[in-house]
């Protein structure tokens, strides 16, 4: 958790994703102007008991998840969940409190709750919480801007694509294919004592497969997943655009803004069946390609999550684990975190990012901030509590909660790798290395508590030999520490190659929260990056 | 909802089932109460209880299924979940997976529910991280942890006259503690059916001692090593297997259980001889629920038997299409041991290194079951019988098959949590032999 001090304190609430129809999840079952009329009442409530601050969230998150297997659906289930978190400073104190009871008494009933929270966590106290400023905008609204709702789409439609997917997978020679669509709406309505009345309605979707190729004589097998990466985005992704697709090594098409699951399918059947007989990986240096999809969590976890401020103040020290961006490396203005050519920064607005909203679960309206600048560390996550410590005097606006009956904290933003600055595509990056590989997708990942030292996997892997593509690779890992890795990046492709790579369900806090964030960054080399052989026999 | 007995889930239960139309109707009910609390920088960050209470409804026409699910519990939201169930079947695609709700079964009482743990007040929760800080604080060190306590009930019925209902309770203790400089880290997690049990002073001068004494940590470099790995570390390492072996994915060729040809490993000794593990619901260190989400009663299963694979995991579609009997997966896992402490192990090893706590586990490769992850929160050079110093730590890729036919020695089985997935198992420490270590890391 983020709160310094005394976080938020939980009181009973009542939580579910409850199993509703299709139709119900396009009715709308209260008005903005009923939500500011509910919501007002839990301004009131707080303040007549001694709030120095509140807000209010009301909450509705809809997801409908669809699962096949082969030429069988696996499962069609539609979830609902609506309800109101309050959160107050009494005594320089948070308290929390939330309730699926959404009438006015219910509403007032849990801002007590807050309160008595408060009062009773202020004791504990050492020093009030500092709230660094925000403005209050009024009533404004802010929405994904998609152009098709995938709630409104009918089921047998995305049934459809997804069998068809499953066929041209069958048909390319796969053994067994899995697919899904997970998709999300938060309708969010946010109200603070600061004079914001926020209303926002986020969507996401997420696109997702695994072929496999079996070779039962030999008793192998192979997985590939698919090419895509979970967006901030409507149904529209799922309609291809010749312009969005980039020629990857192996016949391998990448996507940018919208996604051919069909045709990803047939060739993830081809690549699959490839793997069976592919060459094992010399262990040793080599110069590694990485494709956004691929080098999207690699940012994650060793750029993201090291910066995020409460671990690095200790608050994650039991579960998630501290830092080595430590607060003394930010105020040297000297520390290399990369190279030259590395420029990271955090977005909250970039257009079909998953972390993409107008304003933070704070009422801060979202932005843009470096992180790393000329590959020097210069700044680290942080909302309205912890901006002080940095000498900030305006939160980044990335504080999050899952869910109306969890209390919101600092969440991970969108970090993304800037573009290159002259013109470079992967094809020429891929010509320009003697020995090296090429990796697309994520795989395997694991890294240390302090974000030192990691291990990261693939989904498809190709041999580079003086410029050229040699063929498929297996068992490929690679290991580096955070530093070296970064400052090893010595060319990244220009911004025709720039895509997002995604995460549903990336995870913090005891009890545990997930947030969904993308990554963006073009197709990247790294030198001399120390490869392992991950093939064995049991 | 409150918490229902057996009569009042059993009453609701027929209600819903009194509204239904199908040809076939299973519910289930579940309710859960949580508390917890959260510190870190040695004071209190987060506490909260939570209610949550589930219906679910499944109905069938034929082949075709259909779940929903609700909190509310008047009449009428009753019978809309139910309505809402049939619509939904009457909307899926027939399923030709689809195999018939169990009839009655009987099931052992089940043994989970401690009358303690479910009386635990938001004072005693205080009191005990309270004891923790304590501990921390005169070590002068730094503590960080999470105390969480459940107590609920699962119950199910369906149109064909099964019926099943259990309690139970658990609490689940974490602590890390660092030392000021941050050179150090010690880590303890207990957990138990019942609080009287736990002692989160003494956990917490385990992890004191463990940052005091890792803080002078030396390089060595990685390799091959002789490991002892405490109850925590082997854990999260076998439960990948556990984790892995579903009857359905051998027989499709997609597991580290199938075999060249199209067969499985049933049958086969896969690791060292003395490795013997089972599942018991009614293990008194260890209980679990006497029946399974879909009614299957849940018996001792002996699944690891002197090195060889005895039993697989079955759904009811894939048992029936084979002709075996549907073996649910077990809730928790225990693993034989030996006689020896943890403290005799180490007094036994030449050479060798004490690993505590093992940390971001994934899987490299489902084939082979390889893992890679870290050491974390103490880790120890042993020579000669003897701690000798600590050691910085080690990114490992290992198979938890191939590090059990490396087996060395076993110790006295204790009940741990698992740090990845919080399931509670009974394993003892192990000596293994070449425990393969690719890289160091400098995390503390």
């Amino acid at each position: 958790m983020a709160g310094l001090g005394l976080g938020g304190l939980t009181l009973p609430n009542y939580t579910f994703g409850n199993e509703v129809s299709i139709e119900q999840l396009l009715d709308n079952p209260l008005a903005v102007s009923q939500k500011k009329v509910l919501a007002d009442a839990a301004l009131n409530t707080a303040k007549s008991l001694g709030a120095t601050y509140t807000d209010v969230r009301i909450g509705r998150y809809l997801n409908q998840f669809i699962l096949t297997r082969e030429n069988k659906v696996q499962n069609i289930s539609s979830t609902e969940s609506f309800g109101v978190g309050v959160r107050v400073i009494v005594n320089g104190t948070w308290g929390f409190a939330s309730t699926n009871n959404m009438t006015a008494d219910g509403i007032k009933k849990a801002t007590e709750r807050a309160v008595a929270v408060a009062k009773a966590n202020s004791k504990f106290q050492k020093e009030p919480v500092k709230l660094a400023p925000v403005q209050g905008y009024g009533e404004v609204s802010w929405n994904t801007p998609i152009k098709k709702n995938a709630f409104e789409v009918p089921v047998s439609e995305k049934l459809d694509l997804l069998l068809s997917a499953n066929a041209a997978a069958l048909k390319g020679g796969a053994t067994f294919v899995n697919s899904n669509l997970f998709q999300v709406n938060e309708q969010k309505y946010f109200a603070s004592t600061d004079g914001s009345y926020i209303d926002q309605d986020v969507h996401r979707i997420w696109p997702s497969f695994n072929v496999q190729a079996i070779d039962r004589a030999a008793g192998k097998f192979k997985s590939r997943q698919e090419m895509a990466a979970p967006v901030g985005m409507g149904y529209e992704y799922l309609m291809p655009k010749a312009e969005d697709k980039l020629q990857g090594p192996g016949g391998m098409i990448l996507y940018k803004n919208s996604y051919d699951i069909v045709e990803d399918a047939g060739i993830a059947a081809r690549q699959a069946k490839e793997m069976l007989s592919a060459k094992s990986v010399e262990p040793g240096k080599y110069d590694m390609v990485l494709e956004p999809n691929h080098l999207g969590l690699t940012i994650h976890e060793s750029v993201g999550h090291p910066l995020e401020l409460d671990r690095i103040l200790g608050y994650e020290a039991n579960y998630a684990g501290t830092s080595f961006a430590t607060l003394d490396k930010l105020q040297s203005g000297k520390f290399n975190y990369g190279s030259k050519v590395v420029n990271i920064f955090a977005d909250k607005t970039q257009p079909g990012s998953l972390g993409a909203v107008g304003y933070d679960d704070e009422g801060v309206k979202c932005k843009r901030w470096d992180l790393i600048k000329g590959g020097i560390l210069v700044n680290f996550q942080a909302i309205r509590d912890q901006a002080h410590i940095l000498g900030m005097n305006e939160s980044h606006g990335c504080c999050y909660s899952q869910s109306w009956n969890d209390v919101q904290f600092q969440r991970m933003p969108n970090v993304s790798l800037a573009p290159g600055t002259e013109p470079y595509s992967s094809e020429q990056m891929i010509k320009d290395v003697e020995k090296g590989i090429y990796i697309a997708g994520r795989g395997s990942y694991s890294i240390d508590q302090q974000r030192y030292n990691f291990q990261f996997g693939g989904t498809v892997f190709y041999e580079i030999k003086n410029g050229q593509i040699a063929g498929m690779l297996n068992d490929v890992a690679y290991q580096s520490n955070t530093q070296e890795f970064w400052n090893s990046c010595a060319k990244i492709c220009d911004e025709k190659d720039y895509r997002l790579f995604g995460s549903f369900f990336d995870g913090k806090g005891q009890p545990s929260q997930v947030s969904a964030v993308s990554h963006g960054s073009s197709t990247s080399r790294f030198n001399g990056i120390n490869v392992i052989n991950t093939g064995r026999t049991i | 909802m409150a918490l229902l007995t057996k009569d009042e889930a059993f009453a609701l239960m027929k209600k819903v089932l009194s509204y239904s139309k199908a040809d076939e109707c299973e519910v289930n009910l579940n309710g859960n109460e949580n508390g917890n609390i959260r510190y870190a920088i040695n004071s209190v960050s987060t506490s909260g209880k939570t209610f949550q209470s589930t219906l679910v409804v499944a109905s069938a026409y034929g082949k075709k299924l259909g779940i929903a699910t609700i909190n509310e519990f008047d009449d009428a939201s009753l019978e809309k979940v139910v309505r809402r169930s049939e619509e939904l079947a009457q909307l899926a695609p027939e399923n030709p997976e689809y195999v018939s709700f169990l009839g009655p079964q009987k099931y052992a009482e089940p043994k989970m529910f401690i009358q303690s743990t479910a009386a635990i007040t938001p004072k005693q929760r205080a009191d005990m991280v309270e004891q923790s800080l304590a501990v921390a604080k005169a070590g002068n060190a730094i503590a960080a942890g999470f105390l969480e306590d459940s107590m609920g009930f699962a119950a199910m019925m369906n149109s064909k006259g099964l019926q099943a209902y259990s309690t139970s309770t658990n609490v689940n203790f974490s602590v890390t503690v660092r030392t000021q400089d941050g050179k150090g880290s010690g880590y303890a997690i207990r957990g138990y059916n019942d609080v009287s049990k736990l002692d989160t002073k003494s956990a917490t001068q385990i992890a004191t001692d463990k940052a005091v004494k890792s803080s002078t940590a030396k390089a060595i470099e990685p390799g091959k090593y002789t490991v002892i790995l405490e109850p925590a570390a082997a854990a999260v390492l076998l439960e990948n297997i556990f984790f892995s072996m579903d009857a359905r994915q051998a027989d499709e060729g997609r597991s580290f259980l199938s075999k060249p040809g199209g067969a499985t490993r049933l049958g086969e000794k896969m690791v060292d001889e003395r490795v013997n593990i089972y599942s018991d619901p009614h293990n008194a260190d260890l209980p679990t629920s006497t029946w399974n989400g879909d009614g299957r009663p849940q018996e001792r299963v002996s699944w690891i038997e002197k090195g060889v694979i005895k039993n697989l995991t079955y759904s009811r579609y894939w048992a029936e299409k084979k002709g075996v009997k549907a073996v649910p997966g077990p809730d928790a896992a225990i693993m034989e041991g030996g006689t020896k402490s943890l403290e005799e192990l180490i007094a036994g090893t030449k050479k060798g290194i004490l690993v505590t706590k093992l940390w971001y586990i994934r899987q490299v490769d489902p084939q082979s079951l390889l893992l890679t992850g870290l050491t974390r929160d103490g880790t120890f050079y042993i020579e000669n019988g003897k701690i000798q110093y600590p050691i910085k730590n080690f990114r490992f890729n290992e198979s938890p098959i191939i590090m059990l036919n490396n087996l060395e020695e076993l110790g006295k089985a204790e009940r741990t949590v698992s740090t990845e997935s919080n399931v509670n198992y009974l394993v003892p420490p192990m000596k293994i032999r070449d425990f393969t270590f690719s890289s160091l890391s400098d995390a503390v």
